[in-house]
């Protein structure tokens, strides 16, 4: 199966308007990423971290301003075609399923869209055959009945879970998850969570999972990468980086993250000092060209110092 | 955050078995025979999934529920500041006018999309006081206004801002400026950090649990995202299907929850540093069967 790899991958939007001439935006700022068959990366950080940019660069929605990304080693050619052979291979779950599904058309239409743009199926039967083995596969039944549904009638998770479908029809090796369950209620989340793990194992895909819900990405993925201001501040193994975080902003993101069942987590800015070497997980590429560690250097970030100040004591 | 003053003094708000239905069709019974108290300055929870009757809840006790929803039975008995008791569900007219956002007020879900974006912030806030508070002077007003946005921690030259000029936490601070704007002793908070980061999600509930040790007021605090509410209110109730199934402090919910849904609400979602076995897909039968 198929690896993932994106290695510094940069994107910057010129900004225009009154007294912004010329201004860069580093949307995303030299980041790599990895991710392997079978094995789920989970991507965090605040809104207008980067977070979403990157799954843009990465569905090929966005022309990357510098970075390679390949597939087993292969680079992506340019053009239509290459796009849409990409695209079988490289598929994406929407945050919300309340706009991604078209809502004056069918399921049917919906699911077999993908199925016919990527010569899945040749004729008809194959068609029904494959329709049903999809939403099978998320667990949505009755076929008939489903496939005839528009998207109204149907409820939040089992939109989503229509999505997850029409996203595995290419059949995928990866697929990126960009808030799959953040619009959904906390009661059928874990459900949906639990289908994507599933689906991960059986079809052995490589999952890129993106959020900002510490927990679910903690105990759904084997690595974290926590992302603030379009850079990478910390990565590593996902039980690893949530209980021992080193960079403030991660602290700051566990202590800020309601969890009734364990003590308050206590930031300690200094933690950094004590562990030089923090763990880089062999998928980290190392330094970036300008010789700057994965966990860059925050003294004197400004931003950092006044999120920690904010904090009162746990 | 427990507060040991409010359990002592007598309930600010006060439902009794309130029932309300949607006259649709097929009728729909969306809050059924709910009693809940709410005390002064706490903080109180209500969590549960969508459709389950939160929203129609707090829409009941500011009355601005609509057509087809009707209100068919119980009382609110609120307790008036000169000590006396007004039901509710009796005021109307100038009264109903004076009461809500003088007493009650209220942050409403997507307050980010709540705000007037074609008007600025501040005559956003001013129109309060127009509305309410007549006797103030153009003057005054804006001074209040200013006030307010620093009490939420807004500089106050952002009154001069359009609404998409405001990140979605500072829109969200506006929204609990402007429920501030009165004094009012009862904020009714319905998914009021929902669509916002969990960092500055922590900040909003923070200010929150600072404003009210500041004036006093008492939250009802609506979500579902039932961890967030263990761990900012002083009581939790839990709603399904218009039901108030259970309702006990964070720390009993947490130890010994007597009701089936709460217990399966509590297993949905991970801890975030504890080792709490997931259990995703078993639970859709669960839920079947408590909703059966």
């Amino acid at each position: 199966m198929t690896t993932l790899e994106a290695l510094h991958l940069r994107k910057n939007y010129d900004i225009r308007g009154t007294g912004l001439r010329n201004k860069v935006l580093k949307a995303v700022d030299d980041v790599s990423i990895v991710v392997r068959p079978g094995e789920s990366v989970a991507l965090v950080g605040e809104s207008g971290s980067g977070k979403s940019t990157i799954a843009k660069m990465l569905i090929r929605l966005v022309e990357p301003t510098a970075g390679d990304i390949t597939l087993d080693g292969e680079a992506i050619g340019k053009g239509r075609r290459a796009t849409k052979q990409y695209r079988s291979r490289v598929q994406m779950v929407f945050q919300d399923p309340f706009s991604s599904l078209n809502p004056s058309l069918p399921i049917r239409h919906q699911l077999a869209r993908p199925l016919r743009i990527h010569g899945i199926v040749k004729n008809r039967a194959e068609e029904e055959r494959e329709l049903r083995r999809l939403l099978d596969s998320v667990n949505l039944g009755p076929a008939d009945a489903m496939l005839a549904k528009y998207p109204h009638e149907l409820s939040g998770g089992q939109r989503q879970r229509i999505a997850i479908a029409r996203a595995l029809a290419p059949r995928p090796e990866v697929l990126i998850a960009d808030e799959p369950v953040s619009m959904l209620d906390v009661s059928i989340r874990l459900e949906i969570l639990q289908l994507l793990d599933d689906l991960k194992k059986e079809r052995n895909l490589a999952v890129l999972y993106i959020t900002h819900d510490l927990a679910t990405a903690r105990h759904f993925s084997s690595q974290i990468v926590v992302m603030r201001n379009g850079r990478v501040v910390e990565r590593g193994g996902s039980s690893e980086v949530i209980l021992n975080p080193v960079h403030p902003y991660t602290q700051l993101l566990v202590r800020a993250a309601p969890d009734p069942k364990s003590e308050p987590f206590v930031v300690d800015p200094e933690r950094y000092l004590d562990a030089p070497h923090v763990l880089v997980t062999e998928s980290d590429p190392g330094p970036s060209a300008d010789g700057a560690h994965w966990a860059r250097s925050w003294e004197g970030d400004a931003a950092v110092t006044a999120l920690l100040g904010t904090l009162t004591p746990a | 955050m427990t507060d040991t003053a409010a359990s002592s003094a007598s309930p600010l708000l006060s439902i009794r078995d309130l029932t309300v239905d949607y006259q649709t069709a097929s009728p729909v019974r969306a809050v059924n025979a709910v009693s809940l108290d709410i005390h002064p300055g706490e903080i109180v929870g209500l969590a549960g999934e969508s459709g389950c009757g939160k929203s129609t809840l707090a829409y009941t006790i500011t009355r601005l529920l609509q057509a087809p929803a009707e209100i068919t039975g119980g009382s609110i008995e609120w307790q008036r500041e000169d000590g006396g008791s007004t039901d509710i569900l009796t005021l109307d007219g100038p009264a109903l006018r004076a009461f809500r956002w003088q007493e009650i007020s209220m942050v409403f879900q997507g307050a980010m999309n709540a705000l007037n974006p074609v008007h600025r912030i501040g005559s956003q806030i001013e129109d309060v006081f127009i509305d309410h508070k007549t006797g103030l002077s153009k003057k005054q007003r804006r001074e209040r206004a200013a006030e307010l946005l620093q009490t939420v921690g807004i500089p106050a030259d952002r009154l001069r801002s359009y609404p998409h000029e405001l990140s979605g936490g500072m829109r969200q601070r506006v929204m609990i400026a402007m429920a501030l704007a009165l004094r009012p002793r009862l904020i009714i908070m319905d998914e009021p950090t929902t669509a916002l980061d969990v960092v500055v999600q922590r900040n909003i509930l923070e200010e929150i649990n600072r404003l009210r040790h500041e004036f006093g007021f008492a939250v009802l605090f609506i979500t579902h995202d039932l961890g967030l509410l263990l761990e900012i209110s002083d009581r939790v109730g839990v709603m399904l299907s218009g039901r108030l199934v259970e309702q006990d402090t964070p720390d009993v919910l947490l130890e010994n929850p007597s009701h089936e849904y709460t217990r399966h609400l509590l297993r949905s979602f991970p801890s975030l540093r504890g080792d709490v076995p997931l259990t995703g897909t078993r639970y859709i039968d669960r839920e079947e069967e408590i909703t059966a």
